[in-house]
């Protein structure tokens, strides 16, 4: 169904239809969106890190999230890349968890993988820029998939993207769900060995919500007339 | 070693930071390592714990301040407890100029209380950072049975 609205013949399926690709203004109303998504499942969140970690995600995340929207909207950089490093540089300095480096460091490496000059990236180099993003996160905390941990939603999510954006989202939705029978290997929940299998990771739960926004703020641009 | 100046510790001493979730362990470690190096006469020790609000957590604003308050133009040796404190400098250092930390400022891949007495010692003896980064980790050979 995405597939039909590609039109530009060779931009991923669900990518923004024209080829203007992704501009400043996309980077920013995805992660207004996320930043949404977050606020919503806040509680979610935190339920989810108080049966394996220390119960305090979805507040660290919004937190992050709101200082991100705050900046944004202050000074909004000119460029997706230079959007994305100055989210990175804010979720660092404001979450206070584990995850504001983990998800500071994948938004300042995919920006600086799309540098801070180009105006517009195609859909394919935006999603060459998040793969690389998404290893750095895994390089950032010594962890692979399989260890229950966000990279289990970000991975199989990075590698769906160049299909499209929403095969992005199934894959993320699909991975986070899938982080249930898995024995924690990393953070706090890694201490409590086999306690932690029958719990979703609340760092994979979080990372599917920033990717369905993304494939979510896709759609929109893909939908609505080309300016 | 650097230049050192006897009583009043070395001229330019190695900083040390004291990263943990919790103020008053960070600087519950700092007292008992300038104590138990002799009072560290001269070495800039500084503990960041802690959120600003009063909460556990990792503040990155406290990390670069407490580096900068530390940095005496010798290197700044970090030593952080678990999780986000450890990935929040890491993150730092990934960054251009290294996220606000003063130059040659690393990571030390140390257990915290003990790393940071041998950093604090060595610091005051005068050992330059290369010196206080292989005393801090080699706490990690001090075994307890």
């Amino acid at each position: 169904m995405e597939r039909d609205r590609a039109q530009d013949g060779g931009a991923p399926a669900g990518a923004p239809r024209g080829a203007a690709g992704l501009d400043a203004d996309f980077v920013v109303r995805w992660l207004t969106a996320a930043a949404a998504a977050v606020d919503r499942e806040a509680d979610r969140l935190t339920e989810l890190d108080a049966a394996i970690g220390d119960a305090d995600h979805g507040a660290n995340m919004r937190r992050g999230f709101r200082a991100v929207t705050g900046t944004l909207a202050e000074d909004p950089p000119a460029t997706p890349g230079a959007v994305l490093a100055l989210a990175g540089r804010t979720l660092v300095s404001t979450v206070g968890g584990a995850s504001g480096p983990l998800y500071g460091t994948l938004l300042r490496r995919t920006g600086g993988e799309l540098g801070t000059e180009a105006p517009r990236v195609s859909s394919a180099e935006f999603a060459a820029a998040l793969a690389a993003g998404v290893a750095a996160v895994g390089a950032l905390g010594g962890s692979a998939p399989g260890d229950k941990t966000m990279l289990d939603a970000l991975v199989p999510a990075a590698e769906a993207l160049p299909e499209s954006f929403d095969a992005a989202r199934r894959a993320a939705v699909a991975g986070a769900l899938a982080t249930v029978p898995l024995r924690a290997r990393r953070g706090r929940a890694s201490l409590l060995g086999d306690r932690s299998i029958g719990h979703q990771d609340p760092g994979a739960a979080s990372a599917a919500l920033l990717v369905t926004a993304l494939a979510e703020t896709a759609a929109e641009a893909a939908g609505s007339p080309d300016d | 070693m650097t230049e050192h100046t006897g009583r009043g510790g070395p001229a330019r001493p190695v900083g040390i930071v004291l990263v943990s979730h919790s103020a008053e362990a960070a600087e519950a470690v700092v007292r008992l390592a300038a104590a138990l190096a002799g009072g560290a006469a001269g070495v800039p020790l500084e503990p960041a714990g802690g959120l600003p609000d009063g909460g556990l957590g990792t503040s990155a604003e406290r990390i670069t301040e407490a580096a900068r308050r530390a940095d005496r133009g010798a290197g700044v040796a970090v030593l952080a407890d678990l999780g986000s404190a450890v990935l929040t400098v890491r993150a730092l250092l990934a960054e251009d100029a290294g996220g606000g930390l003063p130059p040659d400022t690393r990571l030390l891949d140390a257990p915290f209380l003990e790393g940071a007495v041998g950093a604090a010692v060595t610091a005051a003896a005068g050992g330059d950072l290369a010196a206080v980064t292989a005393a801090a980790e080699d706490a990690y050979r001090l075994r307890k049975r």
